[in-house]
């Protein structure tokens, strides 16, 4: 198949657009505007729905209503933008609503900065929302793995009737990257009998809804809640391991970091240095067995956990995962600031020295 | 190759659809150009891209001597479409060499439109990126579209024509050839000369039947694993 060379944003935006998606609804903000400049002119060409709301707060209740009649809806933000969305997304997970947010994350808190950042992987992977609710957290790392992801999260958002996020740091929405459209395999899914799109001949109103009068219904919902996340967990919990089979040092990193550390990698290991690289494909369902697994092996010594954050989030989901079978150290910059592999084969270096 | 050749104009101005390789053209061209003469000037004028500015480079450019113009350093990364007063040198010192990097589109483009009588009393060339892998500019036609949208914007004519096909890391010839088609056939339709190829050094010598000057780079608005 023939490449071509896609912009992260836009590639965003085309491939919900290849993916059926048929309402879309944002508010511009660095570094993700081209996702809803892209969709504003190229949706309403393929027979979709665009509407740029007049605020994030606006966009998510958008999702919440286009995704209750049973659309494919989408909107996406950079960081400060998400944190606006979080009421909505606890009320699309209590109403079991499909639909995909995408953040482009920037440097915070606050405002923070346009520059690329990963200090949104607590609101993403725990909810800034409120409520016992979890979204399932798609984390690409290239321009190619975004679009293939954001065609995916549109199926797993349909087959577990949930929120889906796909978080990319601003580089990644920002870069340009030669991609290929290959097929995405499509899910069977189940039908949307319950969406509220007019009574028709049913015999019962389809009601959309995360109100509860009565606590012993609240109860048996967050019940069935848990059931399903336990089901996402079994089934979709992704990662990917680089030589990591033989490896004493092994970096866990995300996205960008992840990036800059197979260069990394490559420097280390032409020096002699066994080093991996363990890359959570999905942030929730985070692959704890895998790397409780991989902690467990007598030839890892100890982790380097890089995060673009200041002091570190999903650090606390590998030191779960490692559970103190062997230490987990930290790199990380914030605010814009992305680490270097200069920096990273230092720090392994320095590691290595220590553990032996 | 002499920058002379690319450059026989006071101003060069650099315009094309976002993601062609302005920057990375208007990097390499400084270089070039600060290797011939004294006094080059770049201007980071986009203000459409927060990321991958010219900007990015001040310390490469400033030690080959190019002096680099861009919003002043406290606001650097602030997503506002201020432009700097120093400009006005490039546009009024005619002792200076200068390339302004443009935004891309139409949008990016507009900038130009406060100063246009100034640029056009001046000896000037606007240059027109094409890049044939990107999805939007990809056929004569609707480079063309974006080409006129931009001279709509602006008031200004297009002078040239810069090939720069690539696909990143994965560049072959193959992809640079299929640009020099992209703008031979701009060429043919607008009559817009082909200024230029752009293309890696290494493979400048696998392109030298290419009637038109092939500019050899260095690839300079790297990502931070390359």
């Amino acid at each position: 198949m023939e490449k071509e060379l896609w912009k992260g944003n836009e590639a965003i935006a085309e491939a919900a657009i290849r993916a059926g998606c048929n309402c879309f609804f944002g508010y511009p903000i660095t570094p993700q505007s081209e996702v809803p400049e892209y969709m504003s002119v190229h949706l309403p060409e393929a027979g979709g729905v665009f509407v740029q709301s007049e605020s994030e707060v606006a966009a998510i209740n958008m999702v919440y209503g286009a995704a209750g009649a049973g659309m494919r809806a989408m909107t996406s933000s950079s960081s400060p933008g998400i944190s606006l969305k979080q009421e909505g997304i606890s009320y699309l997970a209590g109403a079991e609503l499909p639909c995909v947010i995408v953040n482009c994350m920037r440097g915070g808190p606050g405002l923070g900065t346009i520059q690329p950042s990963q200090g949104d992987y607590f609101q993403a992977t725990r909810g800034g929302g409120n409520g016992d609710y979890r979204t399932v957290v798609l984390a690409p790392s290239n321009v190619q793995e975004t679009v293939d992801f954001v065609q995916q999260a549109f199926d797993i958002a349909d087959q577990y009737r949930n929120p889906v996020i796909v978080v990319c740091d601003g580089l990644i929405g920002q870069m340009m990257e030669p991609i290929e459209w290959h097929p995405v395999p499509k899910r069977n899914l189940p039908p949307k009998d319950w969406a509220a799109c007019g009574r028709r001949d049913r015999d019962h109103h389809n009601v959309i809804n995360s109100l509860y009068m009565d606590p012993e219904e609240c109860d048996r919902h967050n019940l069935h809640l848990e059931e399903k996340y336990a089901q996402i967990q079994a089934n979709e919990t992704r990662w990917e391991a680089v030589h990591c089979d033989d490896a004493e040092i092994v970096i866990t990193a995300y996205g960008t970091p992840a990036r800059i550390a197979l260069t990394a990698l490559e420097t280390l290991r032409a020096e002699g240095i066994k080093v991996g690289l363990f890359r959570p494909i999905t942030l929730w369902p985070f692959p704890e067995k895998a790397l409780h697994e991989l902690a467990g092996a007598a030839h890892v010594r100890a982790f380097l956990d890089v995060e673009m954050s200041s002091s570190g989030q999903m650090l606390d989901d590998v030191r779960l995962a490692v559970e103190g079978q062997k230490p987990v150290h930290y790199l990380g910059h914030a605010g814009g600031v992305m680490p270097t592999v200069e920096e990273m084969v230092e720090s392994v270096k320095r590691l290595e020295k220590e553990v032996k | 190759m002499t920058a002379a050749a690319m450059c026989a104009h006071r101003i060069t101005i650099i315009t094309g659809h976002y993601g062609t390789g302005k920057t990375e053209f208007a990097v390499n061209l400084a270089l070039a150009l600060a290797r011939e003469r004294p006094r080059v000037m770049l201007a980071d004028l986009d203000i459409v891209n927060p990321y991958f500015r010219s900007r990015e480079r001040r310390d490469l450019l400033e030690s080959a001597g190019i002096r680099l113009i861009s919003s002043s350093q406290a606001c650097s990364d602030a997503d506002v479409p201020a432009l700097p007063a120093e400009l006005l040198a490039i546009l009024e010192d005619r002792s200076i060499t200068g390339i302004l990097d443009i935004g891309g589109d139409p949008v990016g483009a507009r900038v130009l439109a406060r100063f246009l009588p100034k640029i056009q009393a001046e000896d000037y060339q606007l240059l027109y990126i094409l890049n044939a892998n990107r999805p939007e500019v990809r056929t004569p036609e609707a480079a063309v579209r974006y080409l006129r949208g931009i001279e709509q914007t602006t008031g200004l004519t297009c002078t040239g024509l810069v090939n720069n096909t690539h696909l990143c890391g994965e560049t072959t010839l193959r992809e640079i050839r299929k640009g020099a088609a992209l703008a031979a056939a701009v060429r043919d339709v607008t009559g817009i000369p082909v200024i230029c190829h752009m293309a890696e050094q290494r493979f400048t010598d696998s392109l030298s039947d290419l009637p038109e000057t092939v500019f050899p780079i260095t690839i300079q608005m790297k990502k931070p694993w390359e």
